[in-house]
């Protein structure tokens, strides 16, 4: 058996090796390219419209920055999460109503209820460009420096609070 | 009743597919007659129960039988008749019926085609397709099963996607499974021959008539499912370079170079060791193509819903089938030496050529397609390779091919030199040189220039080849067998697909810009004018429509209907471009958002000789079925063998 | 929606759109993007409203006098590299992008070679006359 004969099945092996570990990966999530740097600059107006939010409201107090929209369903599944979170002192919850009208935003938070401090209104994707963004929900969660130090994709369930966001936070006080 | 008997047939064709398997190859292996004929009797009735229950499937479909759930997933009462049809393999677990169903179609061929095969070579390939078979049809019964009711059942359909109601789109796969899967003979042919020991020209013989059946089917199955994206789509575009393209034109890469040593082995006896694994390779890539459109492995459009438990089970087939024949290849290998050397400068130099190239350019579309998984594996980075990662590494290396394409088939088998082609070559790069400075000064583009020349290389080249064959003579022309023209149709193919690809490229011509009703936008001398807009309801969508009057130098050359429709139940929106399709070129416009006051945006195409692309596609396929009717590639019957 | 008015007006003229060098610059840079939340197209080619948005902002950032480069760089800082529809060329992606082109010059190398070894050695026994003919129709037949 000549060893030039094996190189098939070898090449063969690797792709299987390969194809079967991409069988465990999400071809969708993408990974946050922004861990450990700066919340990105931006001047966008609040959902009342009544001043302009800047990366300064970060500063100071641990933000949980969740990016949510009256058109997405899934928010409205993880919103729990984020109401039982209201009355943290650790924490100030940011929502960032993306691709949406006043209107809308403000009848959903109406009627699922309004966990966030502050609300940024970002109609047209500019803050979401800068923070790479895929879809909603998607949260941040940014130390007290304005840092960002994890990225959460999807639905934020009980388990994902109770062992890694709650713990997080904790650590960051 | 109708769903649970066709669950029946595809249990019992299960059984069957398993003692296919198994009984014909201990029958060869111990020389006993009646065990090998029972794989002659099981492949015939492995299809007929496969074809009886697909025909159960369809008529659940037709008759609306919403008590089973694919029906109830896919499809409507109000589909019309053709949609209800092709609905049946517009989903995972229909199509993947009609997969095993021409599996075993492909198999039953090899009893009733070749009485005249050696009977153990018959038997064992006919037990490797079982094999195969029985893989696939464990996995739908386990993984897959269309037959499942439904309780409660609906009141009707939920199978009404638009996109999905399309003519071309009912007919892609089809094609493209008929080519896929009919890989699969050469494939079980493969094992065979190398579990006996013995690939020779019989065996090349025989194949192949069915490397050119599944070689044409997957030939036109590409060419339909881009020219559907093209129309559909609306953007322009004929290739994307997707994950799930890449899947079906890898075998079709591989075949192509299986087919060119097929044809050298059965005549010259040469190639065998290329032939084999080429025929092992191709259909792998298939299998390979059918994992990645049913596991969720790669973003794509095509991708069927996501599945893990199907990825794995699918993988496992994979490994097994391909892992097998190239262990048995890894052991077998050194048997297959070629006997006759020859020169580089020879036709059959020039087929080695051919082959590397090809092989060359698959393993770049492979490299592409896969590379965002291996590196995933390897450092976690998550890297994407877009078209222009294709368009840089792949047409290089096609273009090289197709310069060998234009001289290759001029050189005589086992030894020939340039010195005696020089007046032919030198004729072929002088009309070439001439094409290029042509276009060059008249098109503004060099590259363009360049690759037209090479497809006019191509050209000119495939007819001087025909013409030294014949003699440049009447009967000379008469007295060729129909393979001569099958090479001359498929490589003008070529040469027309590749200036039809360049003229897009380079000289087509898009614009996009804000009209209101009366304004224009203009590409060269065409004037794309939006004469009316308006909009409203149809069916299950609200709709935005665009009249676009298209002029050339004031002459009125045709009016573009566009719309933009919003179906509100699924939550998608839909751009319906006006096409003007003719030989010379097509007339593209759509329309998008926008207001009476403010304008609504258009964008306006001129694709110059487009259609030629598929034209070129169609006229290699049609090559490879002219092909078929050469005498000298049917084996000869038992009487004719026994004179 | 006034956005992108006023960018194509800006860009567009009156009655004639032309394509401006910025707009032109734009859609080439738009045509190396992935649309992240589409299926394997550009954000040029993309309906979806996030393309719609990020073709904005490509326009704004051209508009603010950035060059190609650190257009697509700052989509990539958000993003990554899976954004850039061709890979960008570092140790990571040196394999993808120099193996095809290794590939072929191997195989011409490994085909010129295997040539040399193999040619038709210059010592044939040679055939009768008859036996030629013979020999050359029958070639002829298979060919």
């Amino acid at each position: 058996m000549k060893l030039r004969g094996l190189i098939p099945l070898f090449g063969f092996l690797v792709l299987v090796g390969a194809l079967a570990f991409g069988l465990t990966r999400d071809p969708r999530i993408l990974p946050s390219e922004l861990i450990e740097k700066p919340f990105p600059e931006f001047a966008l107006e609040n959902l009342e419209g009544s001043q302009i939010i800047d990366p300064n409201v970060l500063q100071g107090k641990v933000s949980l920055v969740n990016v949510f929209g009256s058109w997405c369903v899934a928010c409205t599944t993880e919103h729990p999460q984020l109401m039982a979170q209201r009355d943290n002192p650790d924490i100030q919850l940011v929502g960032i109503d993306w691709r949406d009208t006043r209107d809308a935003a403000n009848r959903w938070l109406v009627r699922n209820g309004n966990p966030y401090d502050i609300v940024i209104f970002d109609p047209n994707s500019k803050l979401i460009v800068e923070l790479g963004v895929t879809g909603a929900p998607e949260t941040f969660i940014v130390d007290r420096d304005g840092k960002i130090r994890y990225k959460h994709v999807g639905i934020i369930t009980p388990k994902d609070w109770k062992d890694t966001l709650r713990p997080l936070v904790e650590s960051l006080q | 009743m109708t769903a649970e008997l066709g669950h029946m047939a595809l249990i019992l064709a299960f059984c069957v597919a398993a003692l296919q398997a198994v009984i014909p190859l201990v029958g060869a292996h111990r020389n006993s007659a009646r065990m090998m004929e029972f794989g002659d009797r099981a492949a015939v009735g492995q299809f007929l129960l496969i074809a009886f229950s697909f025909l159960a499937l369809t008529s659940v479909f037709l008759s609306s039988d919403f008590s089973v759930k694919l029906a109830a997933l896919h499809s409507h009462s109000e589909k019309p008749l053709l949609y209800k049809i092709s609905g049946v393999w517009g989903n995972h677990e229909g199509s993947i019926l009609l997969w095993v169903l021409m599996m075993a179609g492909y198999g039953a061929a090899v009893p009733i085609f070749g009485k005249s095969l050696p009977p153990g070579l018959k038997a064992r390939a006919i037990a490797i397709q079982a094999l195969v078979g029985a893989g696939f049809l464990a996995f739908i019964l386990f993984t897959s099963n269309p037959f499942e009711r439904l309780d409660p059942v609906p009141m009707d359909g939920n199978g009404l996607n638009p996109i999905l109601q399309d003519p071309g789109l009912a007919f892609h796969p089809p094609f493209l499974y008929l080519g896929y899967v009919g890989f699969s003979l050469p494939f079980s042919f493969a094992v065979a021959a190398l579990i006996e020991g013995r690939v020779d020209s019989v065996w090349a013989k025989w194949l192949r008539p069915w490397v050119l059946v599944a070689w044409s089917f997957l030939t036109i199955g590409i060419a339909l499912g881009s020219f559907w994206a093209y129309y559909e789509l609306g953007w322009g575009g004929w290739w994307m370079w997707d994950p799930v393209e890449n899947v079906s034109f890898m075998p079709w890469l591989a075949g192509t170079a299986l087919l060119h040593s097929i044809l050298v082995l059965g005549t010259r006896h040469s190639l065998a060791g290329w032939t084999v694994l080429l025929a092992i390779t191709t259909f792998a890539l298939s299998l390979i193509g059918t994992f990645v459109v049913r596991s969720g492995i790669l973003v794509s459009v095509h991708a069927f819903a996501v599945d893990p438990e199907r990825g794995v089970f699918l993988l496992l087939l994979l490994g097994i089938a391909t892992g097998g024949a190239l262990t048995l290849y890894a052991l077998r290998a050194h048997t297959l030496r070629d006997p006759v050397p020859f020169n580089a400068t020879s036709r059959d130099g020039a087929l080695v050529l051919n082959n590397l190239l090809l092989t060359a350019a698959l393993a770049t579309v492979f490299l592409g397609t896969f590379y965002p998984i291996f590196i995933d594996a390897l450092d976690g980075s998550k890297i994407s390779v877009g078209a222009p990662y294709f368009e840089l590494t792949f047409t290089p290396i096609m273009c090289l091919l197709i310069l060998f394409m234009g001289i290759g088939p001029m050189f005589k088998w086992r030894a020939d030199t340039i010195k005696r082609l020089r007046v032919p070559i030198m004729l072929t790069l002088k009309v070439a040189a001439l094409v290029i400075i042509a276009v060059a000064l008249l098109g503004k583009s060099i590259l363009g220039a360049l690759a037209l020349g090479l497809a006019a290389w191509l050209a000119f080249g495939t007819v001087l080849a025909i013409g030294r064959k014949t003699n440049w003579s009447r009967a000379g022309l008469r007295s060729q067998p129909a393979s001569t023209w099958g090479f001359a149709g498929a490589h003008m193919g070529v040469a027309i697909f590749t200036a039809a690809v360049t003229a897009m490229s380079v000289w087509g011509t898009t614009d996009i810009g804000t009209l209101k009703v009366g304004d224009s936008l203009s590409l060269g001398r065409y004037t794309y004018t939006l004469d009316d807009v308006g909009g409203g309801q149809r069916d299950n969508y609200n709709f935005l429509a665009g009249d676009i009057s298209v002029t050339k130098n004031g002459r009125d050359v045709t009016t573009l209907s566009t719309e933009r429709r919003f179906y509100p139940v699924r939550n998608q929106l839909t751009t319906e471009a006006g096409l003007h399709l003719s030989f010379g070129q097509t007339l593209f416009a759509s329309i998008g958002e926008g207001d009476p006051e403010g304008g609504f945006v258009v964008q306006v195409y001129r694709h110059p000789f487009v259609v030629w692309i598929w034209l070129g596609a169609l006229l290699m396929a049609l090559s490879g079925f002219v092909a078929l009717a050469d005498r000298r590639l049917r084996l000869p019957s038992r009487r004719e063998a026994a004179e | 929606m006034r956005w992108s008015l006023i960018i194509w007006l800006c860009f567009a003229g009156a009655v004639f759109a032309q394509t401006s060098p910025t707009e032109q610059r734009a859609r080439d840079i738009g045509a190396q993007l992935r649309c992240v939340v589409c299926q394997n197209q550009s954000i040029e080619e993309s309906d979806a409203q996030l393309a719609q948005d990020m073709r904005r902002v490509v326009r704004e950032e051209l508009a603010k006098g950035a060059s190609d480069e650190a257009v697509i760089e700052h989509i990539r800082e958000s993003y990554g590299d899976y954004v850039l529809l061709k890979p960008p060329v570092q140790s990571n992606t040196y394999v993808l992008w120099f193996l095809p082109a290794l590939l072929v010059l191997l195989s011409l190398g490994w085909f010129l070679f295997r040539q040399k070894q193999s040619a038709t050695p210059a010592s044939v026994e040679t055939l009768s006359a008859d036996d030629e003919t013979l020999l050359s129709k029958l070639m002829e037949d298979d060919a």
